[in-house]
């Protein structure tokens, strides 16, 4: 019944998965070039010219382009599946999936050529080929026709199944699109406004401070739009996969629409060090973004317990015991159980950026990457990897090769990042260490530093051995793997109260104008008074 | 058909919402409080805006002769220029106790300005003035660093305050 959805799905998993790999082969060099092992001028007759090119590539790969595949894939999966009804218009996902997979192309051909080696925030006027700005906006605009292709499938189940109620899986992947339908609003600009004229030279000159503002209105709910589809999987699917319930189904559904209204009007917090922008805006988002701390608070909450549901079911007793009976030799759970462990020390590491002039002393520092690679690089990432664990067999119709080597990767990336993102967390925060820079060159670097460098090369290569495992895994299960001799069917985690969430729960309209409201509210004056200070002036550089 | 509207949530649940809510709570408190009321100072627009191509002529602004000037006894101003891959001037002598205050802009891409020591970490972008103070109360040497890329030579943009004894 689902057999376009599932070989739709297949490609985009497959695409982003191949990303993801080569993106991530580069993260262990640049943690030994900053230790002083420095393998880039061996890279330069494969065409990578520097560690920044290096960079550029593992950020745009693994932030952009994997997330962006994984996540169409997976909620056009999970939407048709939560639903049991095919899509509508099967065609316009095959659409959306052309769309991206020809920007990912265009892209590439710069973005490897060197002619785009401006990180994946390509902050102007770094100036890359307009080739490689054209291709990502086409990779966002598939993104779109993907969101459109579930809600027509979703306004005909609604047709279908008048007044009942959306199922839990299928509302919150709705959510997400709708999500970054909105927010994606600022990035478009950024490049139809100001990048793409420019590069082409259309216009001679660009504003940086609005181009930055516009992006990062984009950037910060990015990264809810990498979360929410692993809270998908940790509410909606991992109890089951555990043997348990989903503790409270109303809850769940109440942080999603808090997502929704809280992701995009608080962009600010990326730019408290701004020269452009006004204070009291910038303390403005820094409230919202303490509130949208809220709703993963439910989710902590809500995730533990319905974990706790599974693990007394299968026989744990007492205060901790649960925790012993889940299900750890299952590397589906263990990956989701230990990314959403070490994601919850992201959580806090995050909270400190958040603060407003505590980000004073890690703004830019290498305590960043220490925070983001246990949030998006951990709680995201190795989420996502978790969910392969499961659909990449039932999308293949092959069994997983190995569990063993499946949980050997899971505990290895478990231990290399804590190793990774302390050495980087120390680093930022006690001795200002900058991030995005070639550390084990610089002339600053002081030999204070090298411990803690140490450190991170350490993990950086645990972590390189879980990546091995987990491509070897992949690898074999879907090329040489036993037929699948049973179904696989979408784990779809039972609601605990047995009893449908309040019909306010279950209604757009006002979370909607909510949303909408809000964003006006905290960005309108913002962009009005950057366009009062409009500075067109930037010609574009290339220093790369 | 579903018509109830009533939210059901468990006791401990409740709990874990109240204590969430205080945490937040008094965690914006004590960030706006230090922010506002102590003055933690971050970045805010100065008056002009200026042309990145023409900022560093001399005689077009003060950037034109970056460096160091007296504005009275214990109170000094710092004009610094940065641009791929440099600032300008390099090195900053202070006497103990001197308050500083940096004012930062760029000729070309985007640099980023983190003095060791201070609270003074900032963007520096193109067509901005990035502008914060502080006052060294220790004697010593103190790296600022570029922290934003700006091109393969970014790892070798910094300079330094050297503050001395009075
Ligand atoms: C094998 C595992 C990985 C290792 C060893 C690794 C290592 C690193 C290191 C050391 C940096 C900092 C470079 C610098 O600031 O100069 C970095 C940056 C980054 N990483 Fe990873 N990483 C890994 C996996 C991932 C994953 C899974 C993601 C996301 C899905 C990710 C996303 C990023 C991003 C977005 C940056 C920032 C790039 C920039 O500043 O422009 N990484 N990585
Ligand atoms: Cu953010
Ligand atoms: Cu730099």
């Amino acid at each position: 019944m689902y057999a376009h959805e599932n070989r739709l799905t297949a490609w985009h998993i497959g695409i982003a998965f191949v990303a993801l790999m080569v993106g991530m082969l580069l993260g262990p060099l640049q943690t030994w070039e900053h230790a002083g092992l420095n393998l880039y001028p061996a890279l330069r007759s494969i065409g990578i010219q520097s560690y920044y090119q290096g960079l550029t590539i593992h950020g745009i790969l693994n932030a952009l382009v994997f997330t962006t595949f994984f996540i169409t894939g997976f909620l056009t999966f999970a939407t048709t599946h939560s639903l049991k009804r095919a899509s509508k218009y099967p065609w316009v996902h095959t659409l959306a999936l052309v769309v991206m997979f020809a920007g990912l192309l265009i892209t590439a051909v710069p973005l490897l050529l060197n002619g785009a080696t401006v990180l994946y925030t390509f902050y102007p006027p770094l100036k890359a080929d307009p080739a490689f700005y054209i291709g990502l906006t086409l990779v966002v605009v598939g993104s779109w026709i993907t969101g459109y292709g579930l809600l027509f499938t979703w306004s005909a189940w609604k047709k279908e199944n008048p007044g009942v109620q959306t199922p839990l899986i299928a509302f919150a992947s709705l959510i997400t699109m709708v999500m970054w339908q909105i927010c994606t609003v600022g990035v478009a600009v950024e490049m139809l406004a100001l990048n793409i004229p420019w590069s082409l030279g259309l216009i001679a000159g660009t504003d940086p401070q609005l181009a930055r503002t516009l992006f990062w209105f984009t950037g910060h709910p990015l990264v809810y739009f990498w979360l929410l589809p692993a809270y998908i999987s940790w509410y909606g699917m991992l109890p089951k996969q555990a043997g348990g319930k989903l503790f409270s189904e109303p809850l769940a559904r109440l942080s999603f629409w808090l997502f929704l209204i809280l992701s995009t009007p608080l962009g600010l917090h990326h730019q408290y060090v701004d020269p452009g922008i006004p204070a009291g805006w910038k303390a403005l988002h820094a409230v919202l973004t303490y509130s949208v701390f809220f709703p993963s608070m439910l989710t902590l909450f809500n995730v533990v317990a319905s974990l706790e549901i599974a693990g007394r079911a299968r026989g744990g007793k007492g205060t901790f015991g649960w925790i012993r009976a889940l299900p750890w030799s299952e590397p589906s759970f263990t990956a989701q159980a230990l990314a959403g462990i070490l994601f919850a020390f992201g959580g806090i590491s995050g909270i400190a950026n958040a603060s407003y002039d505590l980000n004073l002393v890690l703004h830019n520092t290498a305590w960043q990457p220490g925070h983001f690679h246990l949030t998006v690089g951990t709680g995201v990432a190795f989420s996502f990897m978790g969910i392969g664990y499961w659909l990449i067999p039932k999308l293949s119709g092959k069994e997983l090769w190995s569990k063993k080597f499946g949980i050997y990767q899971a505990w290895t990336w478990f231990v290399g990042m804590i190793l990774m993102s302390n050495g980087l967390h120390i680093l930022g925060l006690r001795y200002s260490v900058p991030r995005r820079s070639a550390l084990g060159v610089a002339p600053y670097a002081s030999a204070e530093w090298t411990p803690f460098l140490i450190e991170s090369a350490l993990g950086g290569t645990i972590l390189l051995i879980s990546v091995v495992l987990l491509y070897v895994n992949y690898g074999m299960t879907v090329f040489a793997g036993k037929k699948l001799t049973r179904e696989i069917e979408m784990p779809v985690a039972e609601n605990a109260e047995g009893m449908p969430s309040p019909r306010w729960l279950d209604t757009w309209r006002p979370w909607l104008l909510g949303a909408v409201a809000l964003v006006l509210v905290a960005y309108g004056p913002v962009i009005y008074i950057l366009l009062t200070r409009l500075n067109l002036t930037s010609p574009g550089f290339r220093v790369w | 058909m579903n018509n109830h509207t009533h939210l059901h949530i468990h006791p401990i649940e409740r709990l874990w919402i109240i204590i969430s809510f205080s945490m937040i709570g008094v965690f914006a408190v004590a960030v706006l409080t230090a922010g506002f009321a102590y003055g933690f100072q971050l970045p805010v627009p100065e008056d002009r805006i200026v042309d990145p191509n023409l900022v560093a002529t001399p005689g077009a602004t003060a950037f034109g002769e970056p460096g160091l000037r007296e504005l009275s006894p214990g109170n000094m101003e710092a004009r610094v220029l940065a641009q791929a891959w440099s600032f300008t001037p390099k090195e900053i002598t202070i006497p103990v106790g001197t308050k500083v205050t940096f004012y930062v802009t760029t000729k070309d891409v985007q640099h980023g300005f983190h003095l060791e020591g201070s609270n003074i970490n900032f963007m520096v972008l193109p067509g901005q003035i990035s502008k914060l103070s502080t006052t060294f109360t220790t004697p010593g040497t103190y790296n600022f660093y570029c922290h934003e890329y700006c091109g393969v030579g970014h790892q070798t943009m910094y300079g330094q305050v050297i503050v001395t004894e009075k």
